[in-house]
């Protein structure tokens, strides 16, 4: 069982204007028998969050290549990507590097 | 979090095959490899992990070290930087103002400006919108302490025709007449030291606000709506997204060109990153520019004469661009993309960026390949020979062999073309260099667009038939060179614009380089 957990979720770059130009968000992710990792935060995000167009945010399960993931400020590749556990008070941030000048 | 144990374990980077490494379930975050004491922030290439600090240093350095490598900005010049709002133009101010803060011996030299093209017409903005965005981006110009213009995209509807022409070389720079790079830097810091010791403010005009008046409170108006409905016109009357885009880069170039001319900037910096880089190099493969590749994405483009374009942001990433501006928070501001019609296909540009960051994902060093190796091309083919020699919309050398022009007396164009269904033309009768295909150059037509196979299946990929080669009749209006304004109206010649006969529907653009009048 994973306790609730509650992160700070950013989006920049451009794919803000993917969620109602909205670009930080206080999320509590509900309790559930699996702890949470990226992967089901994603999904989470896709079906909560996302407004319109997910392919243009995700592809598959993880994001659409393009967009970089930091968690913590850190680089999510140095994280374990898609299998990072999230814990409480994470900041996951997201930033789009398509069509940028 | 992870605690911090010593280095993070080894990832096999030997064992495994070009895949992107997978940091290992239960990693500890790994140390920079530079200098072997932070935690790592961002991994780097494909898999150097580096520390915030030694990153910054990193990403300084390079931007020095590009400007220094190749010597082309002289002391005291002046130089226009193209701000889009966007994260690498971002990046790229916030260099330049870093560079010419430091102390007196490693400082930059030159003197910049900024210029902002504001294109919230074609970006389906509301006019509100479009005042928000501008005035966000005042406050960030203002902040800047730089002299800035800013250019709406209407603008480019009162170009004079002078901008499809290359200005004079400038001679007195570095060449056998004018001081090398190294004297002219030498002579430089005489002259400072002569001045007087030590920082003094007005060493750099436009680099402190005291000295260098920003020009009156700027207030962000639009411009016209009739000028704005005008510009809409000619943008829906383009008929491919590929088209599009380029027709928006096009008038882009002109506008910032402009108002360098017009300024005395004799150096434009735009602020291109090597992703970019690499998505053009292929687009413009794509597109039947494949002579010009070096022009188009090299440090450097002297094409038009008088004023240079560099490019030195020509060798980061875009991976490093974002971690830069969200570690150092640079401000952008973003905007929506440029319209697109319903139903309509991607362009070639947007297949080619989805493609190379797709493949990039999986073989992380796919685009730094295709940006070294068109780092290996050479200007020279641009040049042209003689005056007569140069595309009238992009002003390149053209690439078209002697056979094919001796049919056609002036032909002037460069790029590709995909034949146009049957459409008539009228030629103005003022425009005695413009020529019509007529049916009996039918088999010009053929052979010209059998040469070019490549963009017509492009072309065809982009559901736009090339009917025009089965027509018997097409009639594809070639742009020739700028002639003498027509007298019909007495308006001034466009360059973009064919003077239309009267009675007639006005031309419009239909592709690279082609425009076409609806019969």
């Amino acid at each position: 069982m994973a306790a609730p957990v509650s992160l700070q979720v950013e989006f920049g770059g451009g794919a803000e204007l993917l969620f109602d130009g909205v670009k930080k968000h206080q999320v509590t992710l509900p309790c559930q028998p699996e702890p949470w990792d990226i992967r089901n935060l994603l999904k989470w995000i896709k079906q909560n969050m996302l407004k319109e167009r997910p392919e243009l945010f995700m592809q598959g399960e993880s994001v659409r290549p393009g967009i970089l993931v930091l968690i913590n400020d850190a680089d999510w590749e140095l994280m374990g990507e898609l299998d990072y556990k999230l814990q409480d008070q994470d900041n996951v941030v997201f930033i789009s590097t398509l069509h940028g000048g | 979090m992870c605690d911090v144990s010593g280095d993070g374990g080894g990832c096999g980077a030997d064992t495994e095959p070009p895949r992107r490494r997978r940091a290992p379930r239960d990693s500890h975050p790994r140390t920079c490899m530079k200098c072997g004491q932070g935690t790592a922030a961002l991994i780097i290439r494909v898999g150097d992990p580096f520390c915030r600090g030694c990153f910054r240093e990193y990403f300084v350095h390079k931007f020095r070290a590009m400007l220094g490598k190749n010597r082309v900005i002289f002391p005291g010049e002046k130089v226009l930087l193209a701000l889009s709002g966007g994260s690498a133009s971002s990046a790229m101010v916030r260099q330049v103002q870093e560079g010419l803060s430091r102390e007196a011996a490693k400082r930059l030299r030159f003197i910049p400006g900024l210029v902002y093209v504001e294109e919230g017409a074609v970006r389906r903005q509301s006019p509100e919108q479009r005042e928000q965005t501008l005035a966000h981006m005042e406050t960030l110009l203002r902040a800047t302490g730089f002299p800035y213009h800013v250019i709406h995209l209407e603008e480019a509807l009162e170009l004079p025709p002078s901008i499809l022409q290359p200005g004079p070389e400038q001679s007195s720079k570095s060449g056998p007449c004018g001081p090398s790079y190294k004297e002219a830097v030498d002579s430089f810091i005489q002259q400072k030291r002569q001045e007087g010791e030590g920082e003094s403010a007005t060493s750099l005009p436009g680099h402190s606000t005291q000295d260098m008046p920003l020009g009156p409170l700027y207030t962000p108006h639009l411009p016209d709506t009739a000028q704005t409905q005008e510009l809409l016109r000619i943008f829906e009357a383009v008929e491919t997204a590929t088209a599009r885009e380029e027709l928006l880069q096009m008038l882009r170039t002109h506008l910032i060109l402009q108002m360098a001319r017009s300024r005395g900037y004799s150096k434009v910096m735009t602020g291109e990153t090597c992703t970019r880089v690499a998505i053009k190099l292929l687009t413009n493969l794509s597109l039947g520019r494949g002579a010009f590749l070096a022009v188009d994405t090299g440090f450097t483009d002297k094409r038009h004469g008088d004023v240079m374009v560099v490019r030195p942001m020509r060798d980061y990433t875009a991976k490093e661009i974002a971690f830069y501006n969200h570690f150092f928070n640079i401000p952008t501001v973003i905007v929506p993309p440029l319209f697109t019609k319903r139903r309509e296909k991607p362009s070639i540009h947007h297949l080619i960026e989805r493609f190379l960051l797709g493949l990039q994902e999986d073989f992380p060093s796919t685009i730094s390949t295709v940006y070294r190796t068109g780092e290996k091309l050479s200007p020279d083919p641009a040049k042209a020979s003689s005056e007569s020699q140069r595309c009238l919309l992009c002003l390149c050398g053209l690439d078209i062999e002697g056979g094919l022009r001796a049919k056609l007396p002036i032909f002037h164009y460069c790029a590709t073309v995909a034949a146009s269904p049957s459409r008539s033309w009228a030629p103005s009768p003022h425009c005695h260099h413009t020529c019509v295909l007529r049916p009996s150059a039918g088999s010009t037509v053929q052979r010209w667009s059998g040469r070019h196979r490549r963009t017509r299946s492009a072309a065809r990929a982009e559901g736009v038939g090339d009917g025009g080669n089965t027509d018997p009749r097409p009639s594809v209006a070639l742009l020739g060179q700028v002639p003498a304004p027509p007298e019909l109206g007495g308006d001034p010649w466009h360059p973009f614009l064919l003077q239309p006969r009267a009675g007639r529907a006005p031309p419009i653009y239909w592709g690279p380089g082609v425009l076409v009048t609806p019969g």
